[in-house]
């Protein structure tokens, strides 16, 4: 995604990248950011809350117009919730990332993508 | 308190389930940009582009077989929100849903603000992007085919969404 968002930008569009993992996004380098401290699954808003989604979408329209550097992150200013105890157990043995079926599938998507790769296919 | 450090945390992860070789994100020294003054429009007239990596889908739609390939794809913006669904596995399950679209991908929202006129119009379809290992594929692939229908769509800025 944060790749997209710079081929957009080097070719004349400018972008704004909302998304809840900081360190990943501006460890690439984007040009605009719309950082919520969330979990992975809501970057404009907590579900239902559309004065909050509102929000955050206007935030970024104000970040494209307004930015004047490349890099610029902006915050947020909503938390997901008074305690941060979601945190504690992101990627961990005690909540795998993914389920048993989606696991599955991902490892027979890379064996299927190498296949495709191995053939000129892609 | 902190955010977390998704880094540090999928390369503690997946070192314990086995995998060697930790995965290197991208990095780089440079960050293009466009400033907004540059395209010499009014973000009341601007065309809004948006892209996800929400892997959404048309709740009618004829079921189709995964895409094996995970190719850049495009709905219709004017699509119902509530005849959209995401089909992405990867999130945060343990705290939160993808039951509201409007939480990851803001149509709705974004319909209002060209109502309002504060935005001039959003693009006829939106794309999706997988989030890929293959950096190569983003790059070569993914990206130039985002601009192409965004060229194509006569989109002035973007709006990109990482669920």
């Amino acid at each position: 995604m944060s790749l997209a968002a710079r081929h957009l930008e080097e070719n004349g569009i400018p972008t704004v990248v909302f998304g809840c993992a900081r360190d990943i996004v501006e460890h690439c380098g984007v040009p605009r950011f719309v950082f919520s401290d969330f979990p992975l699954g809501n970057p404009t808003g907590k579900p239902y809350d559309l004065d909050m989604q509102r929000a955050i979408l206007g935030l970024g329209l104000e970040l494209l117009v307004k930015a004047s550097a490349p890099g610029t992150t902006v915050v947020a200013p909503y938390e997901w919730s008074p305690n941060h105890s979601w945190k504690d157990k992101v990627f961990s043995k005690a909540q795998p990332f993914l389920d048993p079926d989606a696991t599955r599938k991902w490892l027979e998507r890379k064996e299927a993508y190498r296949a495709l790769k191995a053939t000129g296919t892609i | 308190m902190a955010h977390v450090k998704y880094i540090d945390k999928t390369r503690a992860y997946y070192q314990a389930e086995g995998y060697d070789k930790p995965y290197s994100w991208a990095h780089f020294g440079q960050i293009p940009f466009t400033p907004f003054a540059s395209i010499a429009t009014p973000l009341s007239r601007c065309r809004v582009g948006v892209v996800t990596t929400s892997e959404m889908a048309l709740r009618d739609a004829e079921a189709e077989g995964d895409d094996m390939r995970r190719l850049v794809y495009s709905l219709p913006t004017d699509a119902p929100v509530d005849q959209l669904y995401s089909k992405k596995a990867a999130y945060d399950r343990y705290a939160t849903s993808l039951d509201d679209v409007d939480s990851y991908l803001p149509l709705s929202h974004l319909r209002r603000f060209v109502a309002e006129g504060k935005i001039g119009a959003v693009a006829p379809r939106f794309q999706v992007i997988y989030s890929e290992y293959s950096q190569r594929k983003t790059l070569t692939v993914d990206a130039p085919e985002i601009l192409r229908q965004m060229r194509e769509d006569r989109v002035d800025v973007a709006v990109l969404t990482a669920v």
